[in-house]
């Protein structure tokens, strides 16, 4: 009896983490459509996510567009196809690469702060502080967090896609002597706005669950990943995983619905 | 005021609480003694609510508090003060913006009037130069003391206090329970003080219950310990008048 019940607990247990999971999300929503909301809070967040990784995302979007260009090129060439590295450049950065490696970015810069930090306040009982003041901890961490990032990862995967293009140029087009007006001209009647909102839905998605699985993780800190320094850095390691996962998942099931 | 009735509480199996009965009365101050890991923060986080009891219950001024949700809690809750063994004070505020917190939360007051009243709560804990500073930047009696004006700023009429004296040294210890004995002067609040300070304890509460394997063991004054028939309870009373004794030798030797 004592083995069977042994067998049936970790499943059972992963069953009863997956419905706190869920709750966390719905509880995350609720209280982000009612009010109050903490604009201050929200603002200070879209400072820290959005401004904060623009620098990073910059950087990772050119060169993402630059390897783009010489692979794509490569490609295109065997076929003599290469007018089309443009369509090419832009279409895989809008649908896929963009919001992707933005979200990642985010991911490793914002999201495991955002874990540490509540992981921080959970095991010094901050949190249990805010309770005891009579105060929803949702309002004070996890809202501010996903409202800071609904606005600003659609954005920063903006800013990644443009000087993604940029760097396709660089190398498409004064490296390897694609015409100018060939990249761009073949890319503007390639890319529609679907292929846009496509990435903006994303991107979306992606921010949800960056905030939901980094927030939650910090959430229930020492009650799932051990107390003290070693909890929190097993929380943190364990909210950028399991959003890399995740958004790599959901990016497989949001690209076949919208095939 | 509070009535703790048969709580019962395991962690994991291991049975921490095993029928716990107290009651503490309007304006009175009662300490929780007892050996490390007996129990006595888990009790008192049952009596916020911050800890469900598997069994028994927590009624404050007639409410079950494990029954209580949304805004009934809540408005219990502002009635209730609670300092934290380490403070719990948000380490990316200033001590200013920590006891002002509450204020600025939970009330509609000026800015004006919740600068005189944070200003007003730190003079009385002696804080009135570090203001400024980030909890990282003071000690520990200091960050205690933030932590009670924090607790106090919004007049509670129920205040717990967790191992309010543990980690500081003897002198600051005293001057934390004296602070405390001030502050209930001053406010009549109703209080539980889990401590280990012995006997200097006794010299501010009205009675002291003792915590042991799970159980109230004893519930008395100085004298009604000391004359206790449980060599247990002489024990423990007896060995912390020898240690404070000690230490307070050593201390005015060091002086």
């Amino acid at each position: 009896m004592s083995a069977i019940r042994k067998l049936g607990a970790p499943p059972l247990r992963y069953v009863g983490r997956m419905g706190t999971m869920g709750i966390f999300l719905f509880k995350a929503f609720f209280y982000s459509i009612v009010p109050p909301i903490k604009f201050a809070r929200v603002l200070k967040q879209v400072h820290f996510i959005g401004f904060q990784s623009m620098v990073v995302i910059a950087l990772t979007g050119c060169f993402a567009g630059m390897v783009l260009g010489f692979q794509g090129y490569n490609s295109l060439r065997h076929f003599g196809s290469d007018a089309f590295l443009g369509p090419t450049v832009g279409l895989a950065l809008i649908k896929e690469l963009g919001p992707v490696l933005a979200a990642f970015v985010v991911t490793g810069m914002a999201g495991s702060a955002i874990t540490a930090e509540i992981g921080i306040m959970r095991i010094s009982e901050q949190i249990d502080a805010l309770e005891l003041m009579g105060l929803n901890p949702y309002r004070y961490l996890v809202v501010p967090n996903l409202l800071a990032i609904l606005i600003c990862l659609p954005l920063l995967t903006a800013i990644f896609d443009v000087i993604g293009i940029f760097g396709g140029y660089l190398i498409g087009v004064k490296l390897l002597g694609v015409s100018e007006g060939v990249y761009f001209g073949e890319m503007i009647a390639y890319v529609d706005m679907a292929d846009i909102m496509e990435g903006i839905y994303k991107s979306l998605s992606f921010g949800i669950i960056i905030v939901w699985v980094c927030c939650y993780k910090g959430y229930y800190t020492g009650i799932f990943t051990g107390f003290g320094a070693e909890g929190v850095s097993k929380a943190t390691i364990q909210a950028v995983v399991m959003s890399f996962v995740l958004i790599l998942v959901w990016d497989y099931f949001m690209t076949s619905l919208m095939f | 005021m509070i009535k703790i009735e048969d709580i019962r509480k395991s962690f994991d199996g291991n049975e921490v609480l095993k029928g716990v009965s107290l009651e503490v009365k309007k304006g009175e101050v009662i300490a929780l003694i007892g050996g490390s890991g007996c129990g006595k923060s888990v009790l008192l986080k049952h009596v916020i609510g911050l800890m469900k009891a598997d069994r028994g219950r927590v009624v404050v001024d007639g409410k079950d508090i494990h029954i209580l949700r949304g805004r009934e809690m809540n408005d219990l809750r502002d009635r209730l003060g609670f300092l934290f063994q380490g403070g719990a004070l948000f380490d990316s505020l200033t001590v200013f913006e920590n006891v002002a917190f509450p204020l600025k939360e939970k009330t509609r007051l000026s800015e004006q009037i919740i600068r005189e009243r944070v200003f007003k709560e730190l003079e009385h804990v002696g804080l009135s130069d570090s203001e400024y500073k980030y909890p990282s930047q003071i000690s520990g009696g200091m960050v205690k003391r933030a932590a009670l004006a924090r607790s106090l700023v919004m007049d509670p009429e129920i205040m717990l206090f967790d191992e309010p004296t543990t980690g500081l040294d003897p002198v600051m210890g005293h001057a934390i329970l004296e602070l405390i004995d001030a502050c209930r002067r001053r406010l009549s609040f109703t209080a539980i003080i889990v401590t280990h300070e012995i006997p200097e304890i006794f010299e501010i509460v009205d009675r002291v219950a003792m915590l042991h394997e799970g159980v109230i063991l004893c519930e008395g004054t100085l004298q009604e310990f000391l004359s206790a028939h449980n060599p247990l309870v002489r024990a423990f009373v007896g060995r912390g008048i020898e240690g404070s004794q000690v230490s307070r030798g050593k201390y005015s030797e060091k002086n």
